[in-house]
């Protein structure tokens, strides 16, 4: 059996291929040789790659993998990162029965009927955006900018009781601190003042109330006023930040597969498939998940010894070829919603029900909308986001 | 069929009412799966198949054996 005395195949992330919707192939390549391989990380430590559909789920579903980031052995994908969980601040990076305490302080506000119930307001505010976006006029602008990043925002700030005037001050937080390039020091920086942000904000609910969670969370009186600051932005990074890439993303992959863009047009009752298929090809959370084993488990062909990590790749499994027949193609009429691009086990996105509705309301508007949409640049100088945690692209000039 | 339930194990996902809304439904206050029908009719069995499926958490059990149909 192969243990941890592998060599390492290579330095985790690896480089993209040609394909920029497409995982980098050395992990493509890993998943057909070596499913369970070893992998080296950005400080020179070893950890172990998961990049099979059935390995990575049955990691992330293992209560014996911890999520715990203060474990010894825990993968950090960066140094921010690693700067990111000091200090142990929020469930994401907690084990059960902790995590799920305070998951469940939460999940009341993400049920099925209780998001669905917000479809009038998120399609107004879809709305409004593009009202705006095409006013006096207007045949071209930068998506991100004028809609995939202002529509989630709005929703989360509105959610959570946050004045969405503050939201360059918090954009422009969460980039620093999701940029694989910034220093521990800019990151601590960074999170420093968004914590500090949002517990003022939360002292201010203490005597001005409202229906915001930040306000039912101070109203529950269970958890300090650095608890509910910590969750808080938690919420806040989550909430905008991973929609509105898969907003652009999705937007530009449906410009480049013709034939499925059009397959959508026809049918606008085929978007909540589509979304999900389009959550399976994209898999924006493309740097993979972190756990580490707490005692020794058989995965596959391997034995990981308690205290080694693993970084469990649902970009690659998302494409794993038994689970997603042709996994590299994009086909909206693909039953996808296998994927795993929220997640596996206790820790699957709380937030899914609000970006599924998000996406949903967000294409459905737009294509309806704008009949003539089309890229403004040719297609190679759009800037993917190669180095930013959560990928997608950093402008998307469009046409119509 | 039979289906049961594990409130413990649930952590509010919600696929389990996406894929099978007249047998799961979630408690309004915190989002934890509730059973609405633990011998769902044959039309279901597959939804009800989809959602113990696709649930994170493991936290629905089917027991497909013929005499409990
Ligand atoms: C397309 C959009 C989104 C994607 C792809 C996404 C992806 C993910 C993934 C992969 C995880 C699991 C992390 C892990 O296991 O280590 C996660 C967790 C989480 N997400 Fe999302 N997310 C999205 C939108 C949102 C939104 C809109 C919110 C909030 C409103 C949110 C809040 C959270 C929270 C709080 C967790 C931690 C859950 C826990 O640890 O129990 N996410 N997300």
């Amino acid at each position: 059996m192969a243990t941890a005395a592998q060599t390492p195949r290579f330095t985790h992330p690896a480089a993209r291929g040609t394909c920029p919707f497409a995982p980098p192939p050395a992990y493509r390549q890993a998943q057909q040789e070596e499913p369970v391989s070893r992998i080296t990380l950005w400080d020179g430590s070893a950890s172990w790659l998961a990049t099979r559909h059935e390995d990575v789920k049955a990691v992330l579903a293992d209560p014996r993998f911890s999520a715990d980031s203060t474990r010894p052995g825990f993968p950090f994908l960066t140094a921010g990162v690693r700067q990111l969980n000091a200090g142990r601040p929020t469930f994401i990076r907690m084990d059960d029965p902790e995590h799920a305490r305070l998951r469940r302080m939460l999940t009341g506000d993400f049920v099925i009927k209780k998001v669905e119930a917000l479809r009038p307001r998120i399609q107004r505010i879809a709305d409004d955006l593009l009202d705006r976006m095409t006013a006096d006029g207007r045949t071209g602008a930068d998506l991100v900018r004028e809609f995939a990043l202002p529509l989630p925002s709005l929703v989360i700030c509105l959610l959570l009781g946050v004045p969405y005037q503050d939201h360059e001050f918090f954009q422009e937080c969460s980039r620093v601190m999701l940029r694989r390039e910034s220093s521990a020091e800019e990151v601590g920086a960074a999170q420093d003042r968004l914590v500090d942000y949002l517990n003022r904000l939360t002292e201010a609910k203490r005597t001005q109330p409202d229906d915001g969670i930040l306000s039912r969370l101070v109203e529950r009186g269970e958890l300090t006023t650095a608890e509910i600051g910590a969750m808080g932005r938690l919420l806040l990074v989550a909430g905008h930040e991973t929609t509105a890439n898969m907003t652009a993303l999705s937007v530009l992959a449906l410009l480049r597969n013709p034939d499925q863009l059009d397959h959508l047009r026809r049918h606008p009752e085929a978007v909540t498939g589509a979304v999900e298929e389009l959550l399976r090809y994209l898999t924006i959370v493309h740097s993979g998940l972190g756990r580490v084993a707490t005692e020794d488990v058989d995965l596959g062909a391997v034995r990981i010894r308690a205290g080694e990590g693993v970084v469990c790749m649902i970009s690659t499994a998302n494409r794993d070829e038994d689970e997603f027949p042709d996994g590299d193609e994009l086909d909206l009429t693909r039953d996808a919603r296998r994927h795993l691009a929220f997640g596996f086990g206790v820790h699957q996105c709380l937030g899914q029900p609000l970006a599924r509705l998000e996406l949903q309301i967000a294409l459905a508007t737009l294509l309806r909308r704008l009949p003539e949409l089309r890229l403004a640049v040719p297609f190679e100088d759009v800037r993917f986001r190669g180095d930013m945690l959560i990928y997608g692209v950093h402008e998307l000039p469009l046409a119509w | 069929m039979l289906v049961q339930i594990d409130q413990e194990k649930c952590c509010g996902a919600g696929h389990c009412v996406l894929a099978a809304p007249d047998v799961f439904d979630q408690r309004d206050e915190d989002g934890i799966v509730v059973l609405l029908d633990a011998r769902p009719p044959a039309e279901l069995h597959q939804a009800v198949q989809d959602a113990a499926a696709v649930c994170p958490a493991a936290a629905i059990q089917l027991d497909q054996a013929p005499d409990r149909a």
